[in-house]
């Protein structure tokens, strides 16, 4: 009885580290969505590339990894400010469809670009935490996990705080509110935009990081970018606490579907749980938990 | 509308090639597809025959995202549906190809209407994520409902045999397939002078509109992801059988995404439009691999560098259309044709 609490705890646990990358992910996500109403299906491929910059920087550059961290963010932020500024703010106003697409073709630009730059193969960190698991109420937690779960919440804590306290956090909830409000408050919302994708590149590439260091990258890291939909729309489409919440559901959901479905199945209930969950919460609740109920008008 | 062209009676005014010179076109434009096979390679042949295959697939898709404003992720996995459902009933009931496919048609129809239902609820973006997670969840079972369908080892399909005659090679197939394009051409064009047809294009304008002035939306809705899933499916078919052999992986999201891009550079909304995108699709990755076997003797083996390449053109074509051209190649054949017609009278 007790081991079968063990491995629900267990699964529970790793379902918790890997739902706080999630999280993270989603945050820059919705963030992109709120101010921009753009549906970013580039998001895996920006992960993508905070982890192989920083792998680079590290390896090929022999820079200690916290300063590789925050020159990975610097690179991405460039990345981000450079792609709105040239691809994505033509597309403002444009169909859903066009929206959609341009974003997918983005992704695929940004995916053959790092297979140019950087191949196919699997690369791996150079260790930075032990392997050695921490014995924790008689669970074992890999420190790596252990520091991407700390690193994560901080992480959302501190976005959290920004969007409540400083100036352009504040401006950035207004212009998603009402870009017109915004406008007529002084807020220049083009900057908004820019400083929107910015986040949301530096937000993912850190999710890239925390990745790479648990399982070492290669090019189906972008698929964290498609699994990122289920959280966005179990949170709401535009709620940040939503995409939070979403990420650490969805990464649990996963985990305890991979740990007690995959001897029913055969196998690979990991990926398909959380997109069978989408389906039922778009059936049932279609804005999410927290995402604002659009109400139409001729 | 051409100048100096009156109509005085409604049946000129509803046909569908209007002029002498445009019916005169089509019948050259026929018989060169009808003599293409005797004057090319091989290699040719199979290129024109992926292009009908994806034409079938495409028109399906433009009357669902182009023209009813439903947009699907998954038609990918529609297709999977058909291809599979062809390939079981061909080699597990040893049910004829004929039959086949039709059932395979019908069976992805009424898939991609279950995956439609949610549709009454949603629409837009989250329509969109909704078809991606029929995407996923398709291409799940098809992988690991190993006893029907093979898994990832996938199955061999036999080629069709009608009257004792076998389509086993390109050539053969050649003529199939282009029946099969020109029907699906066909019937989506006409399927826009019906009242169904037209129900669609009100559902995309304005839905709320639509239901006003009395169009079953939900009804329309799901017939629009039905019709589309019907061609999904015999594109999936034909494929199938034309290839001999089908796996899992050749239904993934990409293949869902190459649909897209096809209806998206070819321009939403247009038939003759998604003809031309799925040529040009086509093309440019073939293309580029033929390039690729040209300098293989000078740069050796570059394979994994041009297949990163097709993907970043992909993704830059796709780009510059929706940026410099959104209406897409149909938009570029207009303005040409309207060109020529007026020269060197440039005003109307």
């Amino acid at each position: 009885m007790s081991e079968n609490i063990a491995f629900l705890a267990q699964l529970l646990l790793t379902g918790l580290v890997l739902g706080s990358v999630y999280a993270l992910v989603a945050l820059g996500f919705v963030l992109i969505y709120k101010s921009t109403s753009i549906l970013n299906f580039a998001q895996g491929e920006l992960l993508m590339f905070g982890a192989y910059i920083c792998l680079t920087l590290i390896i090929e550059l022999r820079i200690p990894f916290i300063y590789a961290f925050f020159l990975t963010l610097a690179f991405s932020f460039i990345l981000a400010v450079l792609l709105e500024r040239v691809i994505l703010r033509p597309m403002i106003g444009e169909p859903i469809i066009s929206i959609i697409m341009v974003t997918i073709a983005l992704s695929a630009v940004l995916r053959s670009l790092i297979q140019i730059a950087w191949g196919t193969e699997t690369k791996v960190f150079p260790r930075i935490f032990s392997e050695e698991p921490i014995r924790f109420f008689g669970l074992f937690i890999a420190e790596v996990h252990l520091w991407s779960l700390i690193f994560a919440l901080t992480c959302v804590v501190l976005f959290a705080l920004f969007f409540k306290f400083s100036a352009a956090g504040i401006a950035m909830r207004v212009t998603a509110f009402d870009q017109q409000i915004a406008q007529s408050l002084g807020i220049n919302i083009k900057r908004i935009f820019a400083l929107s994708w910015a986040i949301s590149a530096i937000v993912s590439s850190i999710g890239g990081i925390i990745l790479g260091n648990i399982n070492g990258i290669n090019n189906a890291l972008a698929a964290m970018g498609l699994k990122v939909f289920p959280c966005v729309i179990l949170g709401g489409l535009d709620s940040i606490l939503g995409a939070i919440l979403g990420g650490f559901s969805i990464g649990i959901l996963e985990n305890l579907a991979g740990g007690y479905l995959d001897p029913v199945f055969g196998g690979g209930v990991k990926d398909v749980a959380p997109f069978v969950f989408l389906v039922v919460v778009l059936m049932i609740k279609p804005y999410g938990l927290f995402g604002k109920i659009r109400i139409e008008r001729l | 509308m051409p100048c100096g062209l009156f109509h005085t009676i409604y049946k000129t005014d509803e046909r569908i090639f209007k002029t002498v010179w445009v019916r005169s076109w089509l019948v050259a434009f026929g018989l060169f597809f009808l003599l293409l096979p005797l004057f090319v390679r091989d290699y040719l042949l199979y290129v024109t025959n992926m292009i009908f295959i994806f034409i079938v697939g495409a028109v399906g898709l433009n009357i669902l995202t182009g023209f009813t404003g439903q947009i699907s992720i998954g038609h990918g996995a529609f297709v999977a549906v058909g291809a599979y459902t062809s390939a079981i009933l061909t080699t597990k009931l040893g049910i004829p190809f004929w039959i086949a496919l039709p059932i395979a048609g019908l069976f992805a129809a009424l898939i991609g209407m279950i995956f439609g239902i949610p549709s009454l609820r949603i629409k837009g973006l989250y329509l969109a994520i909704a078809t991606l997670a029929a995407q996923f969840i398709i291409e799940y079972t098809i992988v690991h409902w190993e006893r029907l369908t093979n898994g990832i080892t996938g199955i061999s399909v036999p080629s069709p045999i009608l009257f004792g005659f076998v389509f086993d090679n390109d050539r053969k197939f050649y003529y199939l397939l282009l029946i099969f394009a020109v029907m699906a051409v066909a019937t989506g064009r006409n399927l826009f002078r019906t009242r169904v047809g037209r129900a669609f294009i009100a559902i995309r304008d304005r839905d709320i509109s639509a239901e006003l002035i009395g169009v079953d939306i939900f009804k329309y809705k799901l017939l629009a992801f039905g019709i589309s899933s019907f061609y999904a499916g015999v594109a999936g078919s034909l494929w199938g059988h034309y290839t001999n052999v089908i796996t899992p992986e050749h239904f993934t999201i990409v293949l869902s995404i190459d649909y897209l891009a096809m209806i998206i550079v070819g321009g939403l909304g247009s038939i003759i439009g998604t003809v031309f995108g799925v040529i040009f699709m086509i093309l440019i990755p073939e293309l580029l691999t033929t390039v690729g076997v040209l300098l293989k003797s000078t740069f050796g083996e570059i394979t994994t560098l041009i297949s990163a390449i097709k993907g970043l053109v992909f993704g830059i074509t796709i780009i510059f259309f929706l940026v410099f051209e959104p209406d897409g190649l149909s938009e570029i054949w207009r303005r040409t044709r309207d060109y020529w017609k007026l020269w060197p009278f440039s005003y109307r």
